[in-house]
């Protein structure tokens, strides 16, 4: 009886679903790769599937988190792919034309300059979108676009090749037998959340994306949020670029974080984020992201044939969100639901009532 | 408001004024340069510029073109068809000597190519090949035989492996699927190795979309998955440099544990064989420049019918021994 209502409990929880279907995916490895699970010591850092999970999901986790914010503001960033290959192509660019490229102060010099040039773009989206009133979805895909095209300016359309121990910490270093990138994603994750649920800041951002004007009409600084908001979005992929560049030691601003975007807004909808924008859940979007790179490294793993990857990927896709639709739900366990009465409220419906009253 | 506006006025006008200027000056220079006889006119329309490899081609059609005397209107299409179909078009409409291309897709150019016809403008392909339903319709194909380069990975593999007996376990790294390269060398590889090499296995082969970090993300799933892996064969060089990543990552020795095969040529990929990090790669050269200008003065000469119909870019294979020679001469 009592199992029975911490069961009840846990399927209430808004991360019961994603956790579960990250579980799922996770042991799907298992008959395939027998020691899936298993991590070793190797070369002094921790090596296996679970920490090569950790390590490439980690720039999409970063991207999705602040997708999560901006979709929460009831807006879009189409742009976090090409902001992700700018920020790389720039950090090689400068670490490429250090005389010492292992120079700590070079690399950090290259890190600033790359966040700068994060933060402008994003500053650019937020005058689009809170400014201008530009639909956000056009105001981004101008930087999307055109984006790509200055990546490709600052590397001159070649593939800048950097040798550097410094530099390839971030993305592909290990510290304390952990890769590096994972305490970057912890405490950008830390951040965000301390920020959005320790403060009013959380509350402002949701009643923003409820209703702008309402929020507005209320004293909030609607346009002010919905800056921040682009702008922080911009800098995780600012460094989800140095990121990616880091791992593979090279800037490639033709491919580099190429349709990360729709990855990112995918792990962001798994986790819960309604799309209308108005709450948020970071903790969901880190399983949302998590979920997407396992799905990846799963298809290496079992081997699905290559022309078959998309259709594999897409029917994952499409059955997590069904199990986490509640209508889905409803109708597929409808026989259960008679059985102990009325249909049982889904998870997240006391907060979608809440916002209700914010946006009508 | 007025203000603005004249001003704006006043700036496009000095815009108009400017791009004019420009337009004029570039005809009178050839115009001076062609006073030994009338230069061949040619108008090439690249695919884009996507990535190193395409930028090396780039430059070797100007360079050589500049160094043959031919006159070069040059247009990037973005990847794009429809900006090809439209650059070859004004080209038609400049009535250049020769219209040279990458196209972008296979299909789809019949229309466009009648145009040309029509206007007596004879039509060369570099890089890539098109479908048309009128063989006709274009003169000669310029480019790379990636079949044959998958299967000069296939014989550059034997010579790696030799004194070896036995299986041998071999990860594929595909480049994007579906793109003509990826298919071809794969379709290559595998024809030597049903031919010759029974005992030669495939164990695992994933795409990874020609890109380094594809190939490093690939190969830690396959170090994961089949840990008894002794041959890398990678599409393309960056790839494989991708992978040397996730092999030492594994603890092995990229090169001795697990030899590695990849195509392209890249300067980077010669980097890392003179590290011997990569035993052998199959040139795919983009320095088809010279021949494409060679082909151009023979088509205009009204030699056309002379030419096979696919003239296949000069190309090399190089091992480990060799990679630090070679090194310093690549250009691309």
């Amino acid at each position: 009886m009592n199992l029975a209502s911490l069961w009840r409990a846990a399927a209430q929880h808004r991360l019961f679903w994603p956790v579960t279907a990250l579980i799922a995916l996770l042991a799907l490895n298992v008959p395939f790769t027998p020691g899936f699970f298993e991590v070793h010591l190797k070369n002094g850092h921790l090596y296996g599937s679970l920490v090569s999970i950790v390590l490439f999901g980690s720039p999409l986790i970063l991207v999705a988190i602040g997708m999560t914010l901006v979709i929460a503001t009831g807006g879009i960033d189409l742009s976090v792919g090409a902001v992700v290959a700018i920020s790389g192509a720039l950090a090689c660019l400068v670490v490429s034309k250090q005389a010492d490229q292992d120079s700590v102060a070079g690399v950090l010099l290259a890190f600033a300059l790359a966040l700068a040039a994060a933060l402008v773009c994003g500053a650019w989206n937020g005058l689009l979108v809170a400014r201008l009133g530009i639909q956000p979805i056009i105001a981004t895909l101008i930087l999307m676009v055109a984006g790509r095209g200055i990546a490709q300016l600052i590397t001159s359309g070649q593939i800048i090749t950097v040798n550097s121990d410094s530099y390839s910490l971030i993305g592909g270093g290990y510290w304390l037998a952990l890769p590096f990138a994972l305490f970057v994603v912890a405490f950008v994750a830390a951040l965000s959340a301390a920020l959005t649920r320790r403060t009013a800041l959380g509350l402002l951002i949701e009643a923003v994306g409820g209703n702008a004007e309402a929020s507005r009409l209320v004293g909030i600084r609607a346009r002010r949020i919905k800056v921040m908001a682009y702008v922080f979005c911009a800098l995780c992929a600012g460094v989800a670029g140095l990121m990616i560049s880091s791992n593979v030691s090279a800037a490639d601003g033709n491919n580099a974080g190429l349709w990360i975007e729709l990855d990112a807004i995918l792990a962001v909808v798994i986790g819960g984020t309604s799309l209308s924008g108005g709450r948020f859940h970071l903790g969901g979007t880190v399983v949302g992201a998590l979920i997407i790179q396992t799905l990846t490294t799963t298809i290496y793993t079992i081997g699905v044939p290559t022309q078959a990857n998309l259709v594999f990927k897409a029917v994952v896709v499409i059955i997590v969100c069904l199990v986490q639709s509640p209508a889905f739900r409803a109708k597929a366990f409808r026989a259960r639901a008679k059985r102990s009465g009325p249909v049982p409220r889904p998870p997240g419906t006391p907060a979608d009532a809440a916002h209700m009253e914010v946006s009508s | 408001m007025i203000d603005r506006r004249a001003f704006l006025a006043a700036a496009a006008a000095a815009t108009a004024g400017t791009l004019a200027g420009c337009a004029k000056k570039s005809p009178a220079k050839s115009d001076g340069s062609g006073s030994a006889g009338k230069p061949i006119t040619l108008g090439f329309s690249q695919v884009g510029s996507e990535s190193g490899w395409r930028a090396a081609n780039t430059q070797s059609v100007k360079d050589s073109a500049k160094a043959a005397g031919i006159n070069l209107k040059f247009s990037d299409a973005q990847q794009k068809q429809e900006n090809q179909i439209s650059a070859i078009r004004s080209y038609i409409a400049q009535k250049v000597d020769v219209i040279s291309f990458s196209p972008v897709v296979v299909t789809g150019w019949d229309t466009v190519l009648k145009e040309a016809k029509a206007a007596g403008i004879p039509v060369i392909l570099t890089d890539r090949s098109v479908e048309t339903s009128d063989p006709s319709l274009y003169v000669t194909l310029v480019g790379s035989d990636f079949e044959s380069e998958g299967e000069r990975a296939a014989h550059l593999l034997e010579k790696v492996l030799a004194g070896h007996t036995g299986t041998v376990k071999i990860a594929q790294l595909e480049g994007t699927t579906g793109a003509a390269p990826a298919i071809e060398r794969a379709k290559g590889f595998a024809k030597i190795m049903k031919a010759s090499h029974p005992d030669w296995k495939i164990i695992a082969s994933q795409s990874g979309d020609f890109t380094r970090a594809g190939g490093k993300q690939v190969m830690a799933a396959f170090l994961q998955a089949h840990p008894d892996i002794e041959v890398l064969f990678a599409h393309n060089d960056d790839m494989a440099i991708g992978a040397i990543q996730s092999i030492q990552a594994a603890g092995k020795a990229p090169g001795k544990d697990i030899k590695i095969i990849s195509c392209d040529g890249v300067h980077d990929g010669f980097v890392a064989m003179s590290k011997g990090q990569i035993n052998a790669i199959v040139e795919c050269n983009p320095l088809l420049g010279p021949q494409l200008m060679d082909t151009v003065k023979t088509v205009h000469a009204g030699k056309g019918s002379t030419l096979p119909r696919w003239i296949k870019t000069q190309e090399s294979d190089y091992t480990a021994d060799q990679a630090a020679a070679a090194l310093p001469s690549r250009k691309y």
